[in-house]
């Protein structure tokens, strides 16, 4: 039975080189996953799947490699050479919509309905992107090395304090059994560190900028939270309970898996090799420092170029990719968090007792995006090097209140990003 | 002081070698590094950099690298454009930069001293600085192509070829070498009737070997090893991309450096053994450009 | 030259314009672009409108002021001393954060110095910038006779009439020839602070008295860092055109040093270096045109950290403006850089001009 509908897709194909099928439009798609062999496997089978189920259009991908996809991206658009359908980084759009190269999605808000929120991608009130996964950041120990220095086991209802979770670490420190007591991953320059990091800041009270009016960073970034949060994050380098900015991007592959880490701030894209190094490992809720406990929200997106001029192709096969079983595959291929119940339920880690399910939980409840506002990518590189100079020793107080110059300042220039 | 003894003069000599060989060490360990590198596994090549055993071709030896490498990336066409680009870049290069330089030395025109003046200023912009009004330039620039005019060079081989063609640095080579040839031969042609053309190619190319071969192993290296930002903006798709973009293909998430060094070795070598076998050459001429100063 | 007395307008024009017309083009236009692009807000996208803003961006990265801090002074008005001894200041942010001095707005100090018990705080608008401006100066100051000198030293190294002294040249030519992004890259395994080959090598040497050195992540050895790396790479190009200042010096000078007596010292002092002037030109020119453009080495390795030790003009030029979108602020940068690098090759133009 189950070969009826391949026969038919086959069909399809044969058929589609009659004139009817020639006359496809064709829709341009580029994608960040140059090099990565098993998404570029995935997305490019969701392609064929989508141009052999219709005979309306045709996409036609073009990858490239992810650092300097946004670079890219921004170079195109400058020379009026976009494509019809983009991805996008969730908090890299409200940027490029405000820029004027995304128009709105035009699917509607039924499709999404049940989606993760870090999922969905809006500015100004109007959908722009969605992704078929999410991603979120755990503390990730093991369950042995938690025992053996008597630490508590935190929860989502009751995840660590900020002097429960200092203990901790001294307590694992003082015994001289690993290099480090933890590891925030300061060798990923970049986007993970306002991703990764700037939910610390948010639960100490703190903010990279104030988000009620998305025109000050003054006192949010540099008030007395801010100030705290600065002296606590200074405070990890000089007790040395964890690796600095010259961390050897190797050594944040390998130490936890090596046991030279005892704990690790990692990203879910990581756990499959940790579930094969250890069999008692933990993916636990970030620490409380106050104002709860949270962790960044959004990944890759997809939308439409404004320049595109088919955009109910590309909303057609956006539409066709968020299908349950490639938000699967997605998760089974990548170890991504799956969008959907639905889509958890098909996976192999992320379904009802499966070894990652944790992720899709803190996802749900404690994920919070990142500033929706066309300043990010700026306010994202002042805050990463904010966070590095204190790291490498700066004046708090000084270098947060640069920080909030400069993020204030680019505000400006901009006339207030359109809020 | 006059008598040396045979026995120190042996020691001398050995005491100079030893000198030589340990300089050529410092010059060599990190391409030997490289190259013993890429055929291990990255776990191994991580963990060998704490010993000499970075050094040395132990453990698990093997070509598995490469074969990823080129299965991650279309490695071939990425060197294939970037030889494509420089050989042409080269060639136009050194022909209209000779021309430029030999019109400044030989011909007397009005401006003259002027033009070369603004033309050597531009050694001096890095062109990082000037990229993006660049972009913005070339991506409105008309094109006669297979499908009549089109605008815009983005995407394509030109677009990484001609902006590059004509230097400061080249037409400077070429004048310093011009003032030092004999200007008697060129007044000489001039007097039996010889059109500035045929000086040109007759009488003052024969006579630039050196310095041709100079400006062309100069031009080479930068347009092999050194062409990154301006193809990844300029070039969206991955048929034109050039090796330096290629590299990108790479640097995941989490790096596999056993195949970064695969890699590199493979956009390296061509370039290494390119030297090798041209080496004499290669310093020759090189060094005769110095002795103008 | 007698050919020069003969006007070729037209020839001359038509030989030069091909090259000189693409220079134009794709340099010249668009640097002025870049000097029109200082003088706005442009963005790099952005759906604002391009205003004329005069030479704003060029004060928001300029200025520089001078403020006096006083002491503390308790109640009595006495001098508050810190435990150690020391004199305890009010902070500098509550100067430039202080409603009653908008002058200070939005500076930064930069460095300070003492005089008497005041301290005078430099603050600037950018320091950032000046960090990299100062670095980018470092490097060339150091890079300019550091280099030219280790590659003078290798010349002579290997102007010996010895047998299989190519095989060495050729072996200390060959970094040149590789691409500086790879140089960089293999260069960050050799300066790894934890296992990295460099310390390993000191380690073993010493018999493991050396202490493994962070040699990218500390800000009094991270620049020193990339200088030595840059120095590695480039160095053997210009050994080649020492060594070919050498071969022209004719070899009866020696003999007649020889017959005079002259120590090693002396040859070199009085036949060696006066037959390498020009030479000396050459290389000092080409290696400090370099240096400025610096920027490979730190994008690949540091980013212009720890703590800005190794910003450089154009690593901050190519960061606002792509990085941070704001192109305006990367062109400034770039004209500034412009301006800096012309008066310096004025300035040596003018000391090495040939006096006659």
């Amino acid at each position: 039975m189950r070969k009826l509908p391949r026969i038919a897709t086959a069909l399809v194909a044969t058929l589609s080189l009659s004139p009817a099928a020639l006359a496809a439009t064709e829709l341009s798609m580029w994608y960040h996953g140059a090099g990565n062999e098993v998404e570029s496997k995935l997305i490019n089978q969701i392609v064929s799947d989508f141009n052999a189920s219709q005979s309306d259009w045709t996409v036609t991908i073009e990858s490239f490699p992810q650092e300097s996809y946004n670079d890219s991206v921004v170079a195109a658009a400058l020379a009026g050479n976009l494509p019809d359908i983009i991805d996008v980084d969730g908090p890299v759009m409200p940027n490029w919509a405000w820029s004027g190269y995304m128009q709105p999605l035009p699917i509607d808000e039924s499709e999404i309905a049940d989606f993760l929120p870090g999922t969905i991608g809006r500015w100004d009130g109007k959908l722009y992107s969605v992704g078929l996964w999410d991603a979120a950041v755990a503390t990730v120990t093991r369950r042995s090395t938690l025992e053996k220095f008597d630490i508590r086991v935190p929860t989502l209802d009751q995840p660590w304090t900020a002097e429960e979770f200092d203990a901790a670490l001294m307590k694992i420190k003082d015994s001289g059994e690993f290099d480090y007591a933890i590891d925030l991953g300061m060798a990923w320059t970049g986007e993970w560190y306002p991703y990764a990091f700037s939910p610390f800041l948010q639960s100490f009270g703190g903010d990279i900028v104030d988000r009620s009016t998305y025109q000050s960073a003054e006192g949010v970034l540099n008030g007395d939270a801010a100030l705290a949060f600065g002296e606590w994050w200074q405070s990890l380098f000089t007790r040395e309970l964890t690796p600095g900015t010259s961390q050897d991007p190797a050594d944040r592959e390998t130490g936890f898996l090596e046991g030279r880490y005892a704990i690790q701030w990692n990203g879910n894209w990581a756990a499959v090799p940790m579930l094969e190094a250890y069999d008692d490992v933990l993916f636990l809720p970030a620490p409380d420092f106050g104002n709860g406990s949270t962790i960044g929200a959004a990944s890759w997106q997809f939308g439409i170029s404004a320049s595109s001029q088919h955009p109910d192709g590309a909303a057609a096969f956006i539409k066709f990719a968020l299908q349950d079983k490639y938000m699967a595959a997605f998760s089974d291929g990548i170890g991504l968090i799956p969008p959907t119940p639905q889509s958890a339920a098909m996976t192999e880690k992320y379904n009802e007792g499966g070894p990652l399910e944790v992720f899709y939980g803190l996802s749900k409840a404690q994920a919070l995006v990142r500033p929706v506002t066309p300043g990010y990518v700026v306010a994202a590189k002042v805050f990463e090097k904010a966070l590095a100079d204190i790291a490498n020793g700066a004046d708090v107080a000084d270098t947060l209140d640069a920080a909030v110059d400069e993020i204030n300042a680019d505000i400006e220039k901009n006339g207030g990003y359109g809020h | 002081m006059a008598v040396v003894s045979q026995d120190n003069r042996g020691l001398r000599l050995a005491v100079r070698y030893l000198v030589l060989a340990l300089v050529a060490i410092v010059f060599m360990f990190p391409l030997v590094f490289m190259i013993i590198s890429s055929l291990k596994p990255t776990q191994q090549l991580l963990s060998d950099t704490a010993s000499m055993r970075a050094f040395l071709p132990v453990g698990d030896i093997s070509l598995d690298n490469y074969f990823a490498a080129f299965a991650r990336a279309p490695v071939e066409l990425f060197v294939f454009n970037s030889i494509l680009i420089t050989v042409i870049t080269v060639s136009a290069s050194i022909f209209l930069c000779s021309l430029a330089a030999f019109s400044f030395v030989y011909l007397n025109w009005r401006g003259s001293g002027l033009v070369l003046s603004i033309a050597l200023a531009t050694l001096i912009i890095p062109f990082e600085t000037i990229a993006i009004p660049l972009l913005l330039f070339v991506s409105r620039l008309p094109w006669i192509g297979m499908n009549g005019i089109e605008i815009g060079w983005l995407n394509t081989y030109h677009v990484q070829i001609i902006p590059w063609i004509a230097d400061a640095l080249t037409i400077f080579l070429f004048v310093q070498y011009f003032k030092d040839l004999p200007g008697e031969l060129v007044e000489a042609a001039r007097a039996e009737g010889a059109s500035w053309w045929q000086i040109y190619r007759k009488v003052v190319m024969p006579l630039s070997g050196p310095v041709l071969a100079t400006a062309a192993i100069l031009k080479s290296l930068k347009m092999y090893n050194e062409q990154y930002l301006w193809p990844l903006i300029v070039v969206q798709d991955e048929a034109h991309r050039p090796i330096m973009v290629g590299l990108g293909y790479f640097f995941q998430l989490d790096v596999a450096w056993g195949e970064v060094m695969a890699y590199l070795s493979v956009i390296t070598v061509p370039v290494l053994v390119f030297y090798l076998v041209l080496q004499r050459a290669f310093i020759a001429s090189i060094a005769s450009t110095g002795v103008k100063g | 030259m007698a050919s020069k007395l003969t006007t070729s307008n037209a020839a001359g024009w038509a030989f030069a314009l091909p090259g000189f017309g693409l220079i134009c083009l794709f340099i010249v236009v668009p640097f002025f672009l870049a000097f029109a692009l200082s003088l706005t807000n442009q963005r790099l996208i952005s759906p604002n409108p391009t205003e004329y803003v005069g030479f704003a961006n060029y004060k928001s990265l300029l200025s520089l002021a001078v403020i006096t801090l006083e002491p503390e002074r308790d109640e009595a008005g006495e001098i508050v001393r810190a435990e150690d001894g020391t004199l305890v200041y009010p902070r500098v942010r509550t100067i430039t954060r202080n409603p009653d001095f908008p002058e200070y707005r939005g500076m930064r100090e930069w460095f300070r110095w003492h005089s008497g018990d005041n301290a005078r705080v430099v603050v600037a608008a950018d320091v950032v910038f000046m960090k990299a401006l100062v670095n980018t100066l470092t490097f060339a100051l150091v890079i300019a006779p550091g280099q030219g000198g280790l590659a003078l030293l290798l010349a002579l190294l290997i102007n010996q009439r010895l047998r299989g002294i190519n095989i060495f040249r050729t072996i200390y030519f060959m970094p040149v020839v590789v691409s500086i992004v790879v140089v960089s890259l293999l260069w960050r395994f050799i300066y790894d602070g934890n296992d990295g080959l460099l310390n390993n090598i000191l380690s073993s040497l010493t018999f493991g008295l050396f202490e493994p050195i962070d040699w990218l992540g500390r800000t009094d050895t991270a620049l020193g860092s990339i200088i030595a790396m840059s120095i590695w790479q480039a160095v053997g190009f210009h050994m080649v055109i020492w060594l070919a200042g050498l071969q022209t010096i004719s070899p009866t000078l020696y003999e007649v040093a020889q017959i005079e007596g002259a120590s090693k010292w002396q040859t070199f002092r009085y036949v060696t270096w006066p037959g390498l002037r020009n030479t000396a030109v050459l290389v000092l020119i080409v290696i400090t045109m370099q240096a400025f453009a610096l920027f490979a080495q730190i994008d690949v390795m540091t980013n212009g950290g720890p703590l800005d030790s190794t910003q450089t003009l154009v690593f901050q030029a190519v960061e606002r403006g792509y990085g941070k979108q704001d192109i305006s602020g990367g062109s400034t940068i770039s004209v500034v850089l412009f301006l800096i690098v012309l008066t310096i090759s004025l300035i040596q133009r003018y000391l090495t001009r040939e006096r006659s």
